[in-house]
């Protein structure tokens, strides 16, 4: 990387870049003008040909499948709660460490974060023509994401640091909450797995399987690299037969071999079946990008902790681990994005998930034939969630890198 | 292995005895879940009168599977069925392989380019593709843009090929090993070599799913060759071509053969999403058999094992493959 | 090693032990499905979910058609309330499994009845009477010209995979000796996407499902219907083989809704027609029907009254077959081999007594 002040101004980089020689400005050229081209098609179609009355109406069906409705207002809390707990998350990350170093309370990438948030709440709603309580709450729940940053980036650095140690049990509390929350029970209208769908199930789905794969995945890389021969065996077995199954073959096996495998009554839902699939599928990957992990620690690390008097557990967890899953985080990521994207498989066993609903609803006929407008969108959804994934793993690392490169 | 104590040690925390008796409790609790659910699969199994057995493969099918390579008809038994499907897998994968491998190379060499709108755009394709899932891409190829082709006159046409809702049609050596291309017979379109949209769809689907991150594989190899290898070719006065295929891409490719080894495997694997779009895959075969049969242990039995049999063989391939390279490399 | 191996000897033995544990029980009379059902307080009844007509979502999630009309009268009749049921979308070539896994208690997902899927040695169902007679048709754009079967030689064909609609269709074409392509989708909504993009010339299924979706077209009358019928689909709801005292509770149950046309009882009437059935003890016939008298809903492991529960929840069968298939439906069907006996159908209950 040089230096930015070497380097030219961005208009005299960018004409010899583009325009440097013959060659180089007719490839310029084609590719403008097939880029033009592209642009020019995609947005006719969008705003001329495309009719897209098939996810206005189908809406609620996309975000939450058969929910049903007056249980809905479960599902807005949870909304609000997570919505808040992320806007204290990113204002306590602003005010602390950062404003010591003398960090800005507001960076320019969470103005454009902000401004970003602002538009969606008000864009999306607006196009999916929602009605106008359900837009007004949206705008409610960004406003509160908005003041819950602003406060706690205020007053973050005033809480008392052993309330702060506290707040990353925060996450597993608020999954409990909203686990329940969605469920039902203790007190509130149990709603069967069955009627979840949409985007609700996928992220459900995605978020359980990736909750529960990460210690899975973490024991079986440990079982992988033991000394121990069965364990070793054991993890190499489970690792290698599920990374070489197709995941769908595996879902299969789940809807279908289950009921065989376990005693009547005792077999799960079929959701739960599927999520525990995916948990199986990712853990087996996970192991893999975790050892990955172990291997770029020197074995010297290891011996230095035992040679202080650590257990080999208690130098694994202090020592080892903390490294390896640093060294391992963007392919573990990576593993989490990929999960999320296939959640779009259990459409293939049936499940409501965002894809299934999409068949569902183009099943229906009065939609027959809407096949773009819908895979579009389910497109541009997908792109957002793990882009925003991508995206944050990476700010991640740098928080986490011990040798900042600046 | 001394430890320093004096008394007698109870012998459960013996260094020696310890670690054996942690594998052996999770053997046992292994072993008992293992049991446990074969007693359940047996007891279910007699229960619907389908104890395991492999007898019915020699059963006509009954079904019919298109574009086989293989002649098939509904009169063969259940494994020709099952042969067919998996000799079409194979067919998808081959294909796939081949392009995932050209639009990956050129995509990740396209990210070194001196002009930043293709390095840009290598770049976006890249991250477009990476965050959408595979699935939505496959039936977005199959039905928004495959089925929406024209058919007959209208029909895409280059010299050789014509792209029609019937399929793509390519110049081949027809009849007598004569070299023919595409021709429009009373509205339809016929040549030597057709393949099906649903292929198409598919193997398109795959390859540019699949070059996305073949081409991540490619930048990594390229960039782990240190700048001043192409600095003191350069000043040898090799060309850019020349460089990078004399003396870059050796080096790369060392990094580079794992790499693409983990996307054959998952390119393999993931063409058992055919099913989505109409191919008639190895899986889509499993999952009319099992239909037709209600065999759901054999069949899953024989899907898993096929699958874990083509990953082996790309595996094998490539790390036949790496040794290659390395010998090379000396 | 030793203490290993001896370990390994006692998990094998306490294998041994969980295999013999598992040992299957004597069946006795009640059924163990509707004792699983009640405690559980619901139905779970398989369904296609995406078939207009016979089971569809709405766009507020609600369930309606044909085959959701028997889970929820078999849900009023074994549980008193026709809303407790949950239903699991199947496609067509997971619902067996599904059912013979004792995931859903009941398929009713427009389902042929044939000898191998009844068969003990086949799929091993047990078939409630066929709530819709069917055949198998081919659907073809008029502007082709097709005029049979014959013309499809060479052609693609759209069918949907897991079906008897796939077999059937390649024996009929094996019978004419006519190589065609067939293009298998696992969801119906597929297969008819396919065919209306114009990638086959041809759909083949249930001749109901054919007119249902064509009504939907963009343009109906540009598809018709060839006059082969390609086979016999009589459309039943199943359960498996293994509790036969549930099986009857789900086949009287059907045969209640045939009943009730038959001697005009309707959802409108039931509540005067059980005041006269109590009322008057010359009716014999009606007050054991409606469960006055007699115990029918007792030998059933069911309610007495559950004839008056299930008709009270969905109709008699011609208000079901109107309400979601017939002439004032969306899928404009006649009744055609669908009338009661009476007037030359083959719906035909056998006497409750």
């Amino acid at each position: 990387m040089s230096h930015p002040a070497l380097k030219p101004p961005l208009g005299t980089r960018l004409r010899s870049e583009l325009f440097g020689s013959p060659g180089n400005s007719a490839l310029t050229l084609v590719l403008l003008a097939a880029l033009g081209s592209a642009a020019f098609g995609l947005l006719h179609w969008g705003l001329v040909q495309a009719r897209w009355a098939v996810v206005r109406a189908n809406s609620t069906l996309f975000a939450v499948g058969r929910y049903p409705l007056d249980q809905q207002w479960r599902l807005w809390l949870l909304t609000a709660l997570l919505a808040a707990a992320a806007g204290l998350a990113w204002g306590l990350l602003r005010s602390h460490p950062r404003r010591d170093r003398g960090g800005e309370l507001w960076p320019r990438n969470d103005r454009i974060a902000v401004v970003l948030l602002a538009a969606t709440a008000l864009a999306v709603p607006w196009w999916l023509r929602l009605e106008p309580l359900i837009q007004a709450r949206w705008w409610g729940i960004t406003a509160l994401l908005l003041l819950v940053r602003w406060a706690a980036g205020h007053w973050g650095q005033r809480l008392p640091a052993r309330l702060l140690a506290l707040l990353p049990l925060l996450w597993p509390l608020l999954y409990l909450v909203g686990m329940l929350l969605i469920n039902g029970g203790v007190g509130l209208l149990p709603v069967p797995p069955g009627d979840w769908g949409g985007l609700l199930l996928t992220l459900i789905a995605a978020s359980f399987a990736i909750l529960l794969c990460f210690p899975l995945g973490v024991l079986l890389a440990l079982g992988r690299r033991s000394d121990l021969p069965l364990l070793r065996w054991g993890s190499v077995l489970y690792i290698e037969f599920i990374r070489g199954a197709p995941l769908i073959t595996l879902l299969f096996l789940g809807q279908n071999m289950i009921g065989f495998l376990l005693p009547g009554g005792l077999a799960p839902d079929r959701v739960w079946r599927a999520a525990w699939v995916l948990t199986f599928f990712a853990a087996a990957y996970l192991a893999e990008a975790v050892r990955a992990g172990l291997v770029a620690i020197p074995p010297g690390q290891l011996e230095a902790a035992r040679s202080l008097g650590l257990t080999v557990p208690q130098a694994l967890r202090t020592v080892v681990l903390p490294q390896a899953l640093r060294v391992a985080l963007p392919t573990m990521v990576g593993q989490f994005i990929s999960l999320l994207q296939d959640t779009t498989m259990l459409s293939l066993v049936g499940l409501m998930e965002l894809m299934g609903t999409a068949r569902t609803v183009m099943a229906n006929p009065a939609y027959l034939g809407r096949n773009a407008e819908v895979y579009l969108t389910l497109a541009v959804l997908f792109w957002c969630c793990c882009a925003a994934l991508g995206l944050g793993s990476r700010a991640l690392e740098r928080r986490l890198d011990p040798n900042p490169a600046s | 292995m001394g430890e320093p104590f004096s008394g007698p040690l109870p012998w459960w925390r013996d260094r020696r005895v310890l670690p054996w008796l942690m594998q052996g409790a999770v053997a046992l609790v292994v072993l008992l879940l293992i049991a446990f659910l074969l007693g359940n699969l047996v007891r279910n199994l007699s229960a619907a009168g389908m104890l395991l057995s492999f007898r019915w493969l020699q059963q006509p099918a009954g079904f019919d599977v298109s574009e086989t390579l293989l002649p098939f008809d509904a009169g063969l038994p259940y494994w020709r069925a099952l042969v067919a499907g998996l000799v079409n897998t194979l067919r998808a994968v081959l294909v796939g392989l081949v392009g995932a491998t050209a639009l990956g190379t050129l995509v990740g060499l396209a990210s070194f380019s001196s002009n930043a709108l293709l390095r840009g755009l290598a770049r976006a394709y890249v991250e477009l593709i990476r965050n959408i899932p595979l699935l939505l891409q496959l039936v977005f190829w199959y039905f928004v843009v495959f089925l929406a082709l024209p058919n007959g006159e209208a029909a895409l046409q280059l010299p050789g090929v014509v792209l029609a809702k019937s399929g793509l049609f390519l110049a081949w050596f027809g009849e007598g090993l004569r070299w023919s291309g595409p021709t429009l017979v009373e509205g339809v379109w016929q040549a030597p070599l057709r393949l099906t949209v649903e292929f198409s769809a598919l193997v398109t689907g795959l390859v540019v799913y699949t070059g996305a991150f073949i081409s991540e594989v490619v930048r990594g190899g390229i960039t782990a060759v240190p700048k001043g290898q192409w600095e003191a070719a350069a000043s040898l006065g090799l060309g850019p071509l020349v460089t990078l295929r004399r003396i870059v891409l050796p080096q790369a490719l060392r990094v580079i053969v794992p790499g693409l080894n983990t996307q054959y495997i998952s390119l393999a694997k993931n063409s058992a999403l055919a099913v989505a779009v109409g191919y008639t895959d190895l899986y889509s075969v499993a999952e009319t058999t099992l239909n037709q049969t209600g065999r759901a242990v054999e069949v899953i039995l024989i899907l898993l094992g096929a699958y874990l049999v083509i990953d082996l063989a790309i595996s094998a391939l490539m790390g036949w493959f790496n040794r290659l390279v390395r010998i090379r490399e000396r | 090693m030793a203490r290993m191996r001896k370990l390994l000897s006692a998990a094998s033995l306490l294998a041994a032990l969980a295999l013999v544990g598992c040992a299957p029980e004597e069946g006795g009379l009640q059924s163990q499905k509707l004792a699983t059902l009640k405690g559980r307080g619901k139905l779970i009844c398989g369904v296609d979910g995406k078939l207009p007509g016979f089971s569809f979502v709405a766009p507020d999630g609600q369930y309606s058609g044909l085959d959701v009309d028997v889970c929820k009268a078999v849900a009023a009749a074994t549980l008193g309330d026709p809303t407790k049921v949950d239903y699991r979308d199947l496609n067509s070539s997971e619902r067996f499994a599904a059912l013979a896994s004792g995931e859903v208690d009941l398929l009713s997902r427009n389902t042929t009845v044939t000898l191998s899927r009844d068969a003990a040695g086949g799929n091993g169902l047990s078939f409630a009477p066929p709530v819709f007679y069917d055949g198998q048709g081919v659907m073809v754009p008029v502007a082709s010209g097709i005029k049979g079967l014959k013309d499809l030689a060479g052609k693609p064909i759209c069918v949907e995979t897991g079906t008897t609609t796939e077999l059937n269709l390649a024996d009929r074409m094996r019978e004419i000796a006519a190589a065609y392509t067939p293009l298998k989708f696992q969801t119906g909504d597929q297969t008819y996407a396919a065919y209306l993009q114009g990638r086959c010339v041809a759909v083949t299924s249930d001749r109901s499902q054919l007119a249902g979706k064509r009504t939907n077209f963009p343009d109906p009358a540009a598809h018709t219907l060839l006059p082969e019928v390609l086979s016999k689909e009589p459309l039943a709801p199943a359960t498996v083989n293994a509790d036969p005292a549930w099986s009857d509770a789900v086949r009287w149950t059907v045969y209640a809704l045939m009943q009730a046309e038959e001697l005009g009882i309707t959802q409108a009437n039931i509540d005067t027609k059980l005041a006269e059935a109590k009322a008057k003890t010359n009716l014999a016939d009606l007050r054991r029907f409606l469960g006055v008298e007699g115990e029918f809903g007792k030998q059933l492991g069911l309610a007495p009254d559950f004839v008056v529960k299930a008709v009270k929840a969905v109709g008699n069968y011609g208000e079901i077959f109107e309400r979601n298939v017939g002439t004032g439906s969306k899928l404009k069907l006649e009744r055609g081999l669908n009338r009661q006996w009476q007037q030359g159908g083959l719906i035909y209950s056998p006497p409750f007594r």
